[in-house]
């Protein structure tokens, strides 16, 4: 089965998989890119014209430029904490004893199972005008006004950090798994203390684990959709939002279609020179 | 006043006792194997020398201080890991250095002496290398390197060779043990392979089931085995039951063999101990006879299987160039009485 | 050295209790007996869990999820097994590029699937149809099967085949009693994986799915974009116990760490 001289069977047992994926991958993909190339109008539908009218619209428009905007601080947010919450986690996850430890990757991991739908929802809870926020700051006597989270920044932010801070807990954890225990202990005989330890050996080590779950957590954070949809409402709109009200309200397919395209684009950049940037730093260091 | 000392170390996990109440004195720039099957405690031991492990009672002293709950990390000593535990994130020079930067030693000495001490172990030209880039052996240098350079007082090895092939680990023995003399650096090696123990140590700690079973210098060990475990588990060696018939005389399978028997009354049953070696074979007809079974060349030496009215035995024969005995030939073996041991009680 | 000290302890707590806590929220507030959304402060009551009951649409649109999801994942694996054998064992021209094009799908966001999808099948006609978001859930599922396939593929010794082979096993025979069993773990779990990410999946199926096609995570954003009330929250309940439920057996039988890393 290994050293197949048989030139043709790698590519008939990929067949299924590539037909598959070229007519219903490919095909719809191509169709989105032209049809981004299209102009609308709003009586007679889409045009069959070709133009960047629709990149142009997006890139020049000060409202496109905000949303934009708004969705790249919010995933440089959400990663920042995901990093600064997430790390340290995976960390206590690593050197709890075995018991434990399955129990609360259990909890931590978890969530990661249940659809997103409903933790957003937790969070509506807790954020909306009658939600728990509001009751705790009014009996701490801070005013009678309601407090609400809903449709605020910082609400998409805590939700979407809880949605995806698994994904860095798992990703660090793995790195961490890595590491043989030993060259913590051989830093200890070498005089190192606890910090050093942690911040020269244990670290440097799990950082494969901390990009590649910064990635992660900056890409899923940049095209989210059910989140920011639900907590960030109409009002903060992001690029997933505003391409489905393009769809889906204004009809305007074209520039729909071309918010999709630069959303892919960005996010296969932005993938892409993570991992170059990676590999150029740690090839030479971890096998 | 030894230089370092284990005064009744014990370690409890849990019901199971890894190591019984071990006391030991090591003097200065001694060569120590703590020798012995898996599980036996060795390395239990050796992380309780190190710090990794606390100890549930007793005591480590080192240079008349106690250092039983000195954290590893205050205690100085040079560790070089089964797994080598190097910083797969650091280069070679910077894995060695690492230890003087902990001691403040400043950047262009500490890279000095680290380079120094690459050299020493023969990998001056590699400083720049990192770990997944090197053979196992040259990792084991640098483990080692990395350990020697801070200048411990004490250096514990825990198996440091078990993971290079044949060839290299001969090779690492005598650069390991001219290094340690050279440097006279007390030293702690943890091994499981008699033959490293033999051939390294200045004494050798044969340990079983958490306890010492002897500690002798190399040769003493293997030639006067206190029990039948140490005569069978440092080097090869046959043993025989028997039953002391007669003063110096003990019977195994009703044939009659001389041997000093002072320890032992009429009538105790006894197991005897001789080595393969200690046998001389020929086919001149004086001694026992036996009928050779098997017939194995070892390049040096002949391994033989033999059967006799004594029960089967191993024996080897130094290779003199000329053929050997053959499956199925006859033959006589000899031996002198101070070859034999005995030990008291059947013992496996 | 490995314990921990009381403020790394403190740290954790605090971050299990975020991790926790809007879950709890949504499983304390389906147990009000308030026709509005509130704690349940005067007791308990499960109106709003035989309010589901008088929803069909929800049991419905969990049938729909279900079934989904099983197809899906099955097909997935039926299409990635053979393709990560072929990945895993040869080389030849065009390898990365198709290994790339298989795992694609992981790095489109799931909105721009979506529209891709919505206006493809509106093209040909097949919008709104259970195949037609089936198909594109396949495609979103695929490259977690194919992953954990080709990482047992890979990591699997042709020695075993080899020495079957020698043995006078048919080609057929050796794929049927020594390659399938090998790789069975990966494939495994790349089904539950794909089983999970499609009945969870909402972005791409709100694009694709019809009124009639409505998936559980469809129908539950389109009910909380109109309002937000307890029932929601007891329908949301009932979804969380059945993960637990259904991670327990997991945990059990196959071993979540595997799944999780595969999803990261």
């Amino acid at each position: 089965m290994s050293t197949e001289k048989t030139p043709n069977t790698p590519y008939l047992l990929t067949a299924p998989g590539v037909l598959f994926f070229a007519a219903l991958l490919g095909a719809p993909m191509i169709m989105t890119l032209l049809l981004s190339l299209h102009s609308y109008d709003f009586n007679l539908g889409v045009q069959s014209d070709w133009t960047f009218g629709n990149y142009a619209e997006v890139i020049g428009d000060p409202y496109f430029q905000k949303i934009f905007g708004r969705t790249f601080g919010l995933a440089l947010w959400v990663t920042v904490i995901c990093v600064a919450i997430g790390v340290p986690e995976a960390y206590v996850l690593s050197r709890l004893n075995p018991r434990w430890r399955s129990i609360f990757l259990l909890i931590v991991l978890g969530p990661l199972l249940i659809s997103v739908v409903v933790r957003t929802l937790g969070w509506a809870l807790f954020f909306g005008g009658s939600g728990i926020l509001s009751m705790v700051s009014q009996a701490l006597g801070f005013g009678d006004e309601p407090v609400s989270l809903m449709f605020t920044f910082t609400g998409m932010t805590i939700a979407l950090v809880h949605v995806l801070v698994p994904f860095m807990v798992i990703s660090v954890w793995a790195s961490l798994q890595k590491i043989d225990p030993q060259s913590e202990d051989a830093a200890y005989s070498l005089g190192a203390s606890k910090m050093t330890v942690l911040r020269r050996i244990t670290l440097p080590q799990a950082m494969p684990g901390i990009l590649s779950g910064s990635i992660i957590v900056f890409a899923l954070t940049a095209s989210a959709f059910a989140t920011p949809a639900i907590i960030g409402g109409r009002r903060l709109k992001v690029v997933a939002t505003a391409a489905y009200d393009e769809y889906l309200s204004t009809l305007n397919w074209p520039l729909g279609a071309a918010i999709a395209v630069l959303l892919l684009i960005a996010n296969i950049a932005i993938i892409v020179s993570y991992n170059k940037l990676v590999e150029r730093r740690f090839a030479k260091v971890f096998e | 006043m030894s230089f370092l000392k284990f005064d009744s170390l014990r370690k409890e996990f849990g019901d199971f006792v890894a190591v019984h109440d071990m006391s030991l004195s090591v003097e200065r720039g001694e060569f120590i194997s703590l020798l012995g099957p898996s599980g036996c405690g060795k390395t239990t031991t050796l992380q309780m020398v190190a710090g990794l492990l606390s100890p549930t009672s007793g005591k480590v002293i080192l240079d008349g201080k106690d250092i039983t709950n000195t954290p590893p990390n205050k205690r100085g000593l040079g560790i070089v890991f089964q797994s080598y535990a190097l910083f797969p994130h650091m280069s070679a020079l910077d894995n060695v250095a690492f230890g003087l930067e902990m001691r403040g030693v400043g950047k262009a000495e500490r890279l000095e002496r680290a380079h120094n001490a690459l050299n020493q172990v023969k990998l001056g030209q590699f400083v720049d290398r990192f770990p997944k880039d090197m053979s196992g052996g040259q990792r084991q240098r640098v483990a080692l390197a990395r350990a020697l350079v801070i200048e411990p007082p004490v250096l514990l090895l825990d198996e440091p060779l078990s993971n290079l092939d044949a060839k290299l680990r001969e090779d690492m023995r005598i650069e390991l043990r001219l290094l340690q003399q050279d440097l006279g650096v007390t030293t702690i090696l943890v091994t499981h392979d008699q033959e490293e123990a033999l051939s390294m140590s200045d004494r050798i700690v044969v340990m079983q089931q958490g306890d010492v079973s002897q500690v002798a210098a190399p040769l003493d060990l293997y030639e006067r085995p206190l029990n039948s475990f140490v005569s069978d588990f440092v080097g090869k060696t046959n043993i025989l039951q028997g039953k002391v018939t007669d003063k110096n005389v003990v019977s195994v399978n009703q044939i009659a063999v001389s041997v000093n028997t002072e320890a032992h009354v009429v009538g105790a049953d006894v197991a005897l101990s001789i080595r393969p070696e200690k046998f001389t074979m020929s086919s001149d007809n004086a001694g026992l006879p036996v009928r050779v079974k098997a017939s194995i060349f070892m390049g040096a030496s002949w391994l033989y299987s033999v059967e006799s009215d004594m029960g089967e035995l191993l024996v080897t024969q130094p290779n003199t160039g000329s053929a050997g005995f053959a499956r199925g030939d006859s033959a006589y073996l000899a031996w002198e009485e101070g070859a034999l041991t005995v030990f008291g009680g059947v013992q496996a | 050295m490995r314990t921990l000290g009381p403020i790394a302890l403190i740290f954790h707590a605090i971050f299990v209790a975020f991790i926790m806590a809007p879950l709890l929220m949504v499983i304390a507030v389906s147990f009000t007996d308030k026709g509005y959304l509130s704690l349940p402060t005067d007791g308990l009551s499960l109106r709003w869990f035989k309010a589901i009951l008088d929803n069909p649409d929800f049991i419905e649109a969990f049938g729909m999820s279900v079934w989904l999801a099983l197809f899906s994942a099955t097909v997935a694996v039926i299409i990635s097994v053979p393709a990560a054998l072929a990945l895993a064992r040869h080389k030849f021209p065009g390898r990365e590029l198709i290994s790339a094009f298989l795992l694609s799908p992981l790095m489109i966001p799931h909105l721009v699937l979506g529209v891709a999808f919505l206006q493809f099948y509106s093209r040909i006609g097949l919008g709104g149809s259970f195949y037609g978001l089936a198909a594109a859930h396949i495609i979103l599922v695929t490259p977690y099967a194919l992953r954990l396939a080709l990482a047992s593929a890979t990591g699997m010794s042709t020695d075993a085949e080899h020495a079957a082979m020698t043995l006078g096993a048919s080609k057929f025979t050796v794929f049927r009693r020594i390659t399938v069993p090998l790789i069975l773990p990966g494939i495994a779990g790349g089904w539950i994986l794909s089983f999970i990410t499609s009945f969870d999946e909402l972005t791409m199926s709100v694009f694709v799915a019809s009124p009639s096609t409505q998936t559980l995570p469809v129908k539950m954003y389109n009910h909380i974009t109109q309002t937000i009330d307890p029932l929601i929250a007891s329908v949301s309940t009932v979804l969380i116990v059945l993960t637990f439920l259904l991670m327990l057996i997991l945990d059990r039988f196959y071993g979540l760490d595997k799944i999780f890393i595969g999803k990261g």
